[in-house]
């Protein structure tokens, strides 16, 4: 199969994907109880207050008319206004990428960083004893979510350490050195779960490696295991983790939206939350639809990179 | 070759961990104050909330969170005190026609706001017809739609005429006084109180500064306050711990975990927790259900297990913060009593129980622990019920809104200084009379009050009022939960409200 023909085939994949994405997530958060002018009225509402803000925030019309709306904006670029800021969704979602794309971008500098030496080190030496170390503090990790490695960050490293100061985050447009710092633990908390995944992935795959006929033919010829692990083994197992970095992209998203609600970042998850929360429509929806585009050029991209570096898959139908 | 590839990996991820952890060492950028101040001027404070705000102009805010913030930006011709009396503001005196449809004000001179303008009669005018919705709009301000017009009788007096006569109206001049004309209230608002706006970034933090040109000298205190808008109690009790937060009102559990570098002082919430009684719904449609249920409970075990024995006993809607109109003589009408209530159940042709649901609110840990008390007691005498935790939107549009509930917890308050704020609630027909009650008997007694002109006959018939809610057993009214307020020691000064407000003008940085 063609290159030109495989990527016009996943692309057309994305497409029906994202549509349906559209779809559900409009029927979903409309499905759902929950009425955000009563929301932003409280209990202190009446009747006709709530009529007035209705017809306001366009939630008078029917369902129908208020998804093709939103539809025809999203395709034109426009994602409407956040009933609850008073915004356009677009400038909300500008304004907090930077945060979330600074905490996702830290978080998988780490995972390469100590994905890679753990899994090939784990593998190499895998009867000795730091072989067996790396390998539990693996396990450890992948046992361990998320967000409580992030608590724990925050109890060890900030109330009793002191190494930073919980709660004092720095706007990213004020001090941008300070924010990159601040970003540090977060990351950190989002990388070591991923970090484990493909540590132990890559370890296995290693293994499995070494075992095949041509680690064999590579030591008759007097190769060190150094130069059949970087020069052959390496390679191969690398591919399967390419895969499962794709993956992890989606995997970092869905862990920043807790990370963020957990060290309170103003980042794009925790504003989906407060938009389910106060059932932003606009806003809500905007925002599952943004991540999943997200989410699928990356598993795209992820496929590129495997095709790219495997031979094989190209003659594959 | 050998071990290089492995090695060079390795050290530049080691010089790369130490360079981050080096960078992190360095100093953080500490958002709390401790700045010397001499005399009590001076300083900056951030005040540690778990809400959003949801409009900053005073006349379309209708949540009590942000009505707690713009108390600090806004006034009225008249201010509530800590007493729960009304002080005049803007006005400097008030008087009120015989026939209790005139209310007649002098404005204060020289209050200025804080773009440094002078307030006038036409400001005053102005505001209050906004907000009556007499000048073309809606009616923004429910409780001014009595107001028939408002009349400058001079460049100092403001002489406000109302539709029907209401000797009780001024509580409801609290209604914040704003520049003529000015249309970005909303994001950049403008008062004439102590506190100016400077800034609001959603999920992050609300700032204000002093006002150089408030009325009241030598107030306030400090030159910032900053409200840091947290999303849950664990982060705003991290950083109350780590410093980045100076105070806050907290529940009792995120009290008992902080150090001694905090005073804490509780006080009322100023709300009245209630189970509440769909009275449309079965089997409470039936009075002798609800009195059952009112014998089963017992508040004292609640207020024990809930509320660290810190929350004080009600017994009817009304805030015992409101001193003149809370009937005492109602906390203990239904002491419990189990034979009582199985009689009671045994009249109503339910022996043998009944199965019931309770829907509470998840995001507030005080109604659901209530919750689990309250199935407990009611297990007792043989009322079999289950909670049903949904998230607050729904429970605002299901069971708030559609009355589409049998029984639920939540925390009541009113919006201003008046009985008529609790009590107006539980009308026949009333758009917010959420348990469905329905007595003439309560419509006429409650009707009476809002006319009667004498003071001492009105505030006897609110308690009339209460004693029929009562003895209807319309809903089980609990206790006002306690609120801990918690503030690092270099500040003072905190003044607690019969009202959901946080006042920053009284809070000073010790020098």
């Amino acid at each position: 199969m063609k290159t030109a023909a495989y990527c016009f085939q996943k692309l057309l994949g994305i497409l029906i994907t994202m549509f349906l994405v559209t779809v559900l997530t409009f029927l979903a958060f409309n499905l759902i109880p929950g009425d955000p002018a009563q929301l932003i009225l409280g209990t202190e509402a009446t009747p006709q207050s709530l009529a007035e803000l209705h017809a306001r925030l366009g939630l008078d019309k029917s369902l129908p008319v208020r998804y093709l709306s939103w539809l025809g904006g999203l395709l034109s670029g426009d994602m409407g206004i956040s009933l609850q800021y008073s915004k356009p969704v677009s400038a909300l979602i500008f304004e907090r990428l930077p945060v979330t794309a600074w905490l996702a971008g830290l978080a998988l500098v780490f995972i390469l960083l100590l994905s890679f030496p753990a899994g090939v080190l784990s593998a190499k030496s895998s009867r000795s004893f730091l072989g067996r170390l790396l390998d539990s503090l693996t396990v450890l990790n992948l046992a361990l979510p998320n967000f409580f490695i992030g608590i724990l960050c925050i109890w060890v490293l900030g109330l009793v350490l002191h190494i930073f100061t919980p709660g004092a985050y720095v706007d990213y447009r004020q001090n941008f050195q300070g924010f990159l710092r601040y970003l540090i633990f977060p990351a950190l908390a989002i990388a070591l779960p991923n970090a484990a995944v493909i540590a132990k992935f890559l370890r296995t795959s290693i293994l499995a490696e070494k075992n095949s006929g041509y680690v064999a033919t590579a030591k008759s010829k007097g190769l060190s295991d150094n130069a059949i692990l970087l020069k052959h083994v390496l390679k191969n197992a690398l591919i399967p983790a390419i895969t499962l970095f794709g993956m992890i992209i989606a995997e970092v998203f869905s862990g920043s939206i807790l990370i963020e609600q957990v060290y309170s970042l103003p980042g794009i998850g925790r504003l989906l939350i407060s938009a389910v929360n106060s059932r932003d429509f606009p806003l809500m929806e905007s925002l599952v639809v943004y991540i999943a585009f997200l989410v699928t050029v990356a598993n795209f991209a992820a496929d590129l990179l495997k095709r790219a570096a495997d031979p094989r898959m190209k003659s594959e139908p | 070759m050998k071990h290089r590839f492995v090695k060079q990996f390795l050290s530049a991820s080691v010089a790369v961990a130490v360079l981050f952890s080096l960078a992190a060492c360095s100093n953080t950028n500490d958002l709390s104050s401790g700045s010397q101040t001499s005399n009590g001027k001076g300083g900056t404070f951030v005040y540690g909330v778990q809400t959003q705000p949801s409009h900053l102009d005073p006349y379309l805010a209708t949540s009590a969170d942000t009505r707690m913030i713009l108390f600090n930006i806004f006034e009225g011709l008249v201010k509530p005190d800590k007493d729960g009396n009304l002080r005049p503001a803007v006005a400097e005196k008030s008087s009120i026609s015989a026939d209790a449809l005139t209310y007649t004000f002098q404005l204060r001179k020289g209050v200025k706001f804080q773009n440094g303008e002078d307030v006038t009669a036409e400001d005053v005018k102005y505001s209050l017809e906004t907000a009556a919705g007499l000048s073309g709009g809606k009616v923004l301000v429910a409780e001014l739609e009595n107001i028939r017009s408002v009349e400058i009788a001079d460049s100092s007096t403001i002489k406000i005429h109302l539709k029907n006569p209401d000797p009780d109206f001024l509580p409801y001049l609290t209604t914040a006084i704003v520049p003529k004309g000015y249309d970005k209230q909303d994001t950049s608002p403008i008062g004439t109180g102590p506190y100016s706006f400077v800034s609001y970034t959603p999920q992050q933090s609300l700032v204000l500064k002093k006002n150089p040109y408030y009325w009241q000298k030598g107030l306030p205190y400090l030159d910032t306050v900053t409200f840091k808008l947290e999303s849950d109690s664990n982060t705003l009790l991290t950083d109350l711990q780590s410093g980045s937060v100076d105070g806050a009102a907290v529940a009792n559990n995120v009290a008992s975990q902080l150090s001694g570098d905090f005073n804490i002082i509780a006080t009322n919430s100023n709300s009245v927790q209630m189970l509440a009684l769909n009275n449309k719904a079965e089997p409470f449609n039936k009075v002798e259900v609800r009195q059952a249920v009112s014998y089963a409970i017992d508040p004292d075990a609640i207020i024990e297990t809930v509320d660290f024995g810190k929350g004080v006993r009600c017994g009817t809607p009304v805030i015992p913060g409101l001193k003149k109109y809370f009937d005492s003589s109602l906390t203990h009408a239904y002491d419990r009593n189990v034979q009582k209530a199985k009689q009671l159940l045994a009249q109503a042709g339910l022996a043998g129980g009944f199965d019931m649901t309770i829907t509470v609110p998840s995001n507030y840990t005080v109604h659901v622990d209530t919750a689990q008390v309250i199935v407990n007691q009611l297990k007792e005498v043989g009322i079999r019920a289950q909670i049903k935790q949904v998230d607050f939107a729904t429970w605002l549009s299901k069971a708030y809104q559609n009355r589409e509930y049998q029984a639920t917890i939540i925390s009541v308050d009113g919006a201003t200084l008046s009985p008529k704020s609790y009590l107006g609630r539980y009308v026949s027909g009333n758009a917010k009379n959420f348990i469905n009650y329905s007595s003439a008997a309560y419509d006429d007694l409650y009707r009476q009050a809002t006319e009667e002109k004498d003071e001492t006959k009105r505030i006897e018939l609110y308690k009339k009022a209460q004693q029929q809610l009562s003895k209807d057993a319309a809903s089980v009214f609990l206790q006002d939960i306690s609120n801990i307020n918690v503030f690092r020691k270099e500040f003072s000064g905190f003044v607690s409200y019969p009202l959901y407000v946080f006042d920053a003008s009284s809070i000073k940085a010790a020098g």
